[in-house]
């Protein structure tokens, strides 16, 4: 109870809300949402249908039914559900969070995996080289999986590749690697995307009759290896 | 004994109530764009609300069914034909084996529902019938219906003395599909985390004229042309959930409304919220079509949705009811 992350709670429409830590990226608010989110999980609130965690928020879905059965009258789903919410948030412990696991991500930075690498080397002054340098130089922390099936958001990458989208989204294969603004992530499938293409790992990052179906989760702290054409292919 | 499709249409897919609980590793819940209609064509076949149902777009498949099955439609009105002849929607009507199926006009709304009593031999993935388009699972095969694919029908007694020799046969019982008294015109919205951050006038805008339902327009979500909408500021939003019915400004001053297939996250202002009770008069749009948003608060949202919640529940015992003494009377 010694620490305390603020918050604010804000509705989704009159089915879900959203528990916010502050819009920002950061490991601590990261773990906030994912101490909530297993709390949650464990110990559901009445109604609920699911949550999806994101870099600093969770957002709690529930079903509007069920809940305005439940619900004290004079009260509106929202306010009973805000306040159900509230209590639990005052008794998570931020203090320890649980260990993040290690997970070496290969990816082959040739040019006919990279579209984009090219491109932006030219556009931050940087050899191709030294953009795929600055890419593995440090491990990156998954924020989330969302907007497709396991695609991974990876963050921070070194100010010196920054790159905003693009503006139009081009179709992108899947397992590739791309950047945007201070993020790097992983295409889990082959989707249009904005995204800069630097580069593709061979792992299958979502397979619909895995279990797990990710081979990522929110939390991992993954390190970029580079490898060659040939190894990609043989892998 | 199977359902055959003898010839595909622009978008038929196996949906049901969604699929819920996987949104933290990016998997979208799917499901009816028109939940409402669809639980609607299964209560009137005695379905439970969790069977799958057929969600057709027009021109829609031409269905072939190899035994005698009890069907429903609901929702858009195609003019369903069943081997040549008028059959109404919102009624039960037995078809007899060798019938065919099919929608030859597009009269009103944008998504029309199959229920068939007993439901569909389909696997379920992650505990739904519903189809993952992008994930290549759930449904039929992880796609929307083709030319020739056969799905294996269950129904749950022999249909075929109730037919009393004829090719079909309407039942006498019906639903509505009218749930709020004094239906409104208007798209009922709850205001969003960034409505404040609108300019005054496009605050104004958003309420006092209408939005054109552009042909870019699908079941991820809906891109509405009008007058261009502002933030007073600019800001980079980092990736936060959205729902369905949620309405994003994007960059360019225009609005889209997320429907059943849109990703779980987003990085766009979230303007306003449609609310659950008018998703199904949402899903029945089609592109063209003019929207007028009304802000409403939390306890009308929450009181017009149980109110069809409550009609929803009529309808399914009444159905039951008719369904048992149907069955009994052995005709």
């Amino acid at each position: 109870m010694s620490s305390t992350i603020p918050y604010h709670i804000f509705p989704l429409g009159d089915a879900a809300m959203t528990v916010d830590f502050g819009a920002r990226i950061s490991p601590a608010l990261n773990n906030a949402v994912m101490k909530l989110y297993h709390e949650l999980q464990s110990a559901p609130l009445p109604g609920m249908k699911e949550l999806t965690p994101a870099y600093s928020s969770l957002s709690v879905h529930y079903d509007l039914l069920q809940c305005s059965r439940l619900r004290p009258p004079e009260r509106t789903v929202f306010e009973w559900m805000g306040e159900l919410l509230h209590k639990r948030l005052k008794m998570l412990d931020h203090e320890e969070s649980a260990p993040s696991r290690e997970v070496i991500v290969p990816v082959c930075y040739d040019i006919s995996f990279a579209p984009d690498l090219e491109a932006l080397a030219r556009q931050k002054n940087l050899s191709v080289e030294e953009v795929i340098h600055l890419h593995q130089a440090n491990p990156y922390r998954v924020y989330l999986l969302g907007f497709l099936p396991g695609f991974t958001y990876l963050g921070e990458i070194d100010e010196r590749i920054t790159m905003p989208r693009k503006m139009q989204p081009n179709p992108v294969m899947a397992g590739s690697v791309g950047i945007a603004g201070l993020q790097t992530g992983i295409y889990s499938l082959a989707s249009p995307g904005g995204w800069n293409i630097i580069g593709r790992t061979p792992l299958k990052l979502f397979d619909k009759d895995r279990e797990p179906l990710t081979l990522l989760q929110q939390g991992d702290i993954i390190k970029f290896v580079s490898i060659s054409k040939d190894e990609f292919e043989d892998h | 004994m199977n359902l055959r499709i003898i010839k595909s249409g622009i978008l038929d897919t196996v949906q049901d109530q969604g699929r819920y609980g996987w949104q933290h590793i990016g998997i979208n819940a799917s499901g009816a764009m028109d939940r409402f209609s669809a639980e609607i064509a299964n209560a009137l076949v005695g379905n439970d609300p969790a069977q799958p149902v057929l969600e057709m777009h027009f021109p829609a498949a031409a269905l072939f069914f190899e035994q005698p099955s009890l069907i429903a439609i609901s929702g858009a009105d195609f003019s369903a034909v069943l081997n040549g002849e008028p059959i109404p929607s919102y009624k039960p009507v037995l078809v007899n084996k060798y019938g065919i199926l099919q929608f030859e006009r597009l009269n009103q709304g944008a998504r029309a529902y199959l229920a068939i009593e007993g439901g569909m031999n389909i696997r379920k993935w992650l505990n739904s019938y519903s189809t993952h388009i992008k994930a290549g699972a759930g449904g039929h095969t992880g796609r929307p219906l083709a030319t020739d694919d056969e799905i294996r029908l269950n129904p749950s007694i022999d249909w075929q003395p109730y037919l009393r020799r004829q090719e079909f046969r309407v039942l006498p019982w019906r639903a509505s599909s009218c749930w709020d008294k004094e239906p409104s015109a208007e798209i009922y919205i709850l205001k969003g985390r960034e409505f404040s951050g609108l300019a005054d006038s496009s605050q104004l805008r958003l309420t006092e004229t209408t939005f054109t339902l552009t042909p870019q327009s699908d079941r991820m979500g809906y891109r509405l042309h009008g007058d261009p909408v502002e933030m007073q500021q600019k800001d980079e939003m980092i990736s936060t959930a959205v729902t369905f019915g949620t309405i994003q400004l994007l960059p360019n001053g225009q609005l889209t409304i997320l429907m059943a297939d849109h990703q779980t996250t987003g990085g766009y202002p979230r303007i306003a919220h449609v609310i659950s009770a008018h998703h199904t008069r949402l899903a029945q749009l089609s592109p063209g079509e003019k929207i007028r948003f009304h802000i409403t608060d939390y306890a009308t949202a929450e009181a017009l949705y149980v109110q069809q919640q409550a009609h929803l529940q009529m309808i399914r015992y009444g159905c039951q009811l008719k369904m048992e003494q149907f069955i009994h009377a052995g005709h």
